[in-house]
């Protein structure tokens, strides 16, 4: 467990001397030279094509869910409340939104009521936009939540090690066989609501584990490398190294990790709204949605239909994000190529391997590790 | 090694021992379970339900010490004789528990199997073919099968496919042509994406493939004949000889003589048997009889494959007993087919064969294939509902690490060596590959069966889900806690199985420095 990485983590004083010249010539190097951390990442995130697209279509949606009904000081240009309980438009509330004839529709149209209405009246694109905002709101609630108390019982672990380690890690291990229904119920019960707070509260209380085993690790290496030895020998307190020596080199894993429990959150919280454990009404979300018009599917499929296809869209965009924050900061990441370039890449770099190779020392001896 | 096991078997015991204790606390601090009894109107018998309910669930006593209570009945197991104690209705939870176990196995074992099985052989070819057009569009499907709610897809496929499908067999099962042409170029796309080489050679298997398509959609919906499917001995046969050749390429390779022509023996044995198998078939057909047969059938691929000899009669054996595998599912199915006729038109299924709610039809009647297709119909939704994320999960991964094997340096020394592509790539990466996904099957296990709670509950599965779901709805305490103990044990278990396998299968891991 106690490796010292010599080989990788080499002195200043060795790798001053320019590199050998075939990797100064490599594509990714050229790339990358004279920019910061930050910098890299931010341009490999900026280039991910998924990641940005998701990012536009993820903030459109918020936009969408803020400014329609209002939220909070935002004023809403939408001219129905989710309380609101007017008559039918339709016999059945069939939606008024339609689409040209080409797709099976009758011409643009938005009409009275979008997305159609209930058996009450409610309008529902104005509940799927409040859902919408109380959906985004469990997730930052159980994203903080579950961020602050992974990276801290994992950053605790993995830098004092030893027993505290073996406790935290026994206590990890006993939160990850806890059903989150059964604590949502018990919450719920206790503090006799079943709105978002409890639910977010539960879900955060329960989502770190992995959070927490990853940042682990990372500390477990991390400890053992010479700037950590250099900041120790410098008389830094075990806090100021913990924060500002070891933590800011985990954030591309905390990052990456809390975009996709988010993501995943907003999936548990459907699951729980569905089982009945989860967010009732008056309050609403697009999870409590979903279920509570899961049996009028047959004669208003509308009702289930757009929900869950808001649902699906948040969650993927979540999801494309964390898998362009992954890439970003994953240091082996290569620019992803099309195929055809990639052929012509390989032609071209293995008839410059193959003029290199006569004239330049033998690769370095980094291979054999 | 065995000391590994002891410390991880005794800090697991502990885990499941301070998880129950906490779920068992909460639960009893999540409501009462005497709810239902209270509102019983006449008083007398009012009392006598709560007195009988304070008594069987000892709610005379603190939690605590009904925990121990309870542990006690648990602590039975070790003597042979468990006690999980009773449900509010004053059932023994441990013989439901039994049927529902016997359910969310069911389940489970058919979309852990079929997801593997369509994960990881997606997962390979797509990285094989990395940045093509196959890769790209799988990759977004991964990524949208992951962000589906299981649930809002059950009840989507329960009631658009379910209910489509049984119309469409009622009408007569006849495609209209626009669904004929899509499946035709979707299929000629395929065809076109995994085929390797130069794109003239990509583009003529694509239509090739495209045009057959069309001409088997036609050929189907001309004669009906998802009305009464069957494929009969001349399919059967070419099936079994394309098999054959299939396995031989991607186990041995098709210079290999001797693997190819003991794979080829096997295959015409199958399509010999094929009739006289009907008549066994036909006499008071079993689950064992058939596991039976299928032994009988392996080993006699076995020997077919060590008598043609050679250098490496293993690989010849190997190859032929997997074509018996195959050939002899092809000939299962072929007569599950026959059924289907006749099970359609039971006047208990109705002409709707596709089922949506319940593990199986009540009273229906009929021999071992009737009930095989019962099971089968039963299970087609569910599982390709709880599949969806687990298929997405593994040909992530299997895509991943096979994309990290093919770059490693003994890929190279093979390649350079001179070995096929078909070697380098089946015997030095895949199985490589395949190792990290130990890992991921035993989390995936140990989540599935947590997440087939939502699975049962769309389809109304009387199994581990409705258990759970029931007692926490009636704060009853005994149902819950048989579910979590079971869940509990399942994940402990499943970890200490992967950690295991991993050693096993990974020389350079040792289990005992962790």
């Amino acid at each position: 467990m106690t490796t010292t990485r010599t080989g990788t983590g080499a002195d200043p004083q060795q790798s001053g001397p320019p590199a050998p010249p075939e990797e100064t010539g490599s594509l990714e190097q050229k790339e990358v030279a004279g920019l910061s951390q930050g910098q890299i990442v931010r341009k490999r995130f900026l280039r991910h094509k998924g990641a940005m697209i998701s990012l536009v279509v993820l903030i459109l949606v918020i936009l969408l869910a803020a400014t329609s009904i209002g939220w909070g000081p935002i004023p809403g240009w939408y001219h129905w409340k989710y309380t609101d309980l007017p008559d039918p438009y339709n016999p059945q509330g069939e939606p008024t939104m339609s689409v040209p004839g080409l797709f099976g529709g009758h011409g643009w149209a938005w009409g009275i009521h979008p997305f159609g209405q209930d058996e009450t009246g409610l309008d529902l694109f104005a509940a799927v936009m409040r859902g919408t905002q109380q959906t985004i709101v469990v997730i930052l609630i159980l994203g903080l939540l579950s961020t602050v108390i992974g990276v801290v019982i994992g950053a605790v672990a993995g830098y004092y090690r030893g027993w505290v380690d073996a406790v935290l890690m026994r206590f990890t291990d006993l939160i990850i066989t806890l059903p989150i229904i059964l604590i949502t119920a018990v919450l719920g019960f206790v503090l006799n609501a079943h709105g978002i707070w409890s639910v977010a509260l539960a879900l955060g209380l329960l989502s770190w584990t992995t959070l927490a085993r990853l940042v682990r690790g990372e500390f477990l290496a991390l400890r053992e490398r010479e700037f950590v030895d250099a900041a120790r020998v410098a008389g830094a307190s075990d806090r100021r190294i913990i924060f500002k020596h070891i933590l800011p080199n985990t954030v591309g894993i905390i990052a990456v990790n809390t975009t996709l429990l988010m993501g995943a959150g907003i999936l548990s919280e459907a699951a729980l709204s569905f089982l009945g454990f989860g967010i009732r009404l008056p309050d609403l979300s697009l999870g409590s949605l979903i279920s509570a018009y899961a049996q009028s599917f047959s004669f208003r499929p509308w009702l289930f239909v757009w929900p869950g296809i808001f649902i699906i869209i948040i969650v993927l965009c979540i999801n494309f994000i964390g898998d362009g924050l992954r890439d970003a900061f994953d240091p082996k990441q290569k620019r992803i190529p099309k195929a055809r370039a990639l052929r012509a890449d390989r032609a071209t770099s293995a008839k410059a391997e193959l003029s290199t190779h006569e004239t330049a020392a033998p690769p370095s001896p980094a291979v054999g590790l | 090694m065995l000391t590994f096991l002891a410390r991880r078997l005794i800090a697991s015991f502990f885990i499941i021992l301070g998880a129950t204790f906490i779920a068992y606390i909460l639960m009893s601090y999540a409501g009462d379970p005497l709810n239902a009894a209270y509102n019983i109107q006449d008083p007398t018998q009012r009392a006598q339900a709560i007195a009988n309910l304070t008594r069987v669930l000892h709610l005379d006593v603190p939690p605590v010490a009904r925990y121990f209570i309870w542990l006690k009945g648990i602590g039975g197991c070790f003597v042979g004789h468990c006690d999980f104690g009773q449900n509010v209705q004053l059932q023994s939870v441990g013989s439901n528990l039994g049927s529902a176990l016997g359910n969310t196995l069911k389940l489970v074992t058919a979309a852990t199997v079929v997801a593997i099985v369509i994960g990881v052989t997606v997962g390979v070819i797509t990285a094989l073919r990395q940045y093509s057009g196959l890769d790209y569009t799988v990759s977004f499907l991964t990524f949208l099968f992951f962000s589906l709610p299981v649930f809002w897809v059950g009840i989507l496929l329960k009631e658009v496919i379910a209910i489509k499908y049984n119309d469409f067999l009622q009408g007569g099962a006849h495609y209209n042509w626009a669904i004929i042409i899509v499946v035709s170029l979707i299929i000629g796309f395929l065809a076109y994406s995994l085929v390797g080489g130069a794109p003239r050679r990509k583009l003529l298997i694509g239509a090739a493939a495209a045009v057959v398509a069309f001409a088997l959609n036609w050929y189907m919906s001309a004669t009906a004949w998802l009305l009464d499917p069957r494929l009969g001995i001349v399919v059967v046969g070419i099936l079994a000889l394309c098999i054959a050749y299939g396995m031989t390429a991607l186990m041995a390779g098709t210079a290999n003589r001797k693997a190819l022509y003991s794979a080829l023996t096997t295959a015409v044995l199958g399509i010999v048997l094929y009739q006289p198998l009907q008549y066994f078939f036909y006499n008071g057909m079993n689950f064992l009889k058939l596991l039976g047969l299928l032994v009988v059938a392996v080993i006699a691929a076995v020997v077919i494959g060590y008598l043609f000899g050679g250098d490496d009669r293993g690989l010849s054996a190997r190859t032929a007993a997997f074509t018996a595998v195959l050939v002899g599912l092809v000939i299962f199915v072929d007569r599950l087919m026959r059924a289907w006729q006749t099970y359609s038109n039971d006047p208990a299924i109705g002409g709707r064969p596709l089922a949506t709610t319940n593990p199986s039809t009540p009273n229906l009647d009929g021999d071992f294939w009737i009930q095989t297709l019962d099971t089968v119909t039963h299970l087609i939704l569910p599982t390709l509902t709880l599949m969806l994320i687990s298929l997405a999960g593994y040909s992530r991964y299997s895509r991943a690490s096979m994309l990290e094997v093919l770059n490693q340096d003994y890929i190279r020394t093979a390649r350079s060596k001179g070995l096929t592509e078909r070697t380098v790539i089946v015997r030095h990466a895949f199985r490589n590959a395949l190792i990290p996904l130990a890992t991921v099957l035993a989390l995936d296990v140990g989540a599935l069966i947590g997440g087939a709670v939502l699975t049962e509950t769309v389809f109304g599965w009387k199994a581990m889900g409705s258990l759970f779901q029931d007692g926490l709805t009636n704060y009853d305490p005994n149902p819950v806690m048989a579910f979590f103990l079971i869940t509990a044990l399942v994940a402990v278990v499943f970890n200490i199985l992967a950690d295991l396998a991993y050693a096993a299968l990974d020389p350079r891991i040792r289990v005992g420095s962790a």
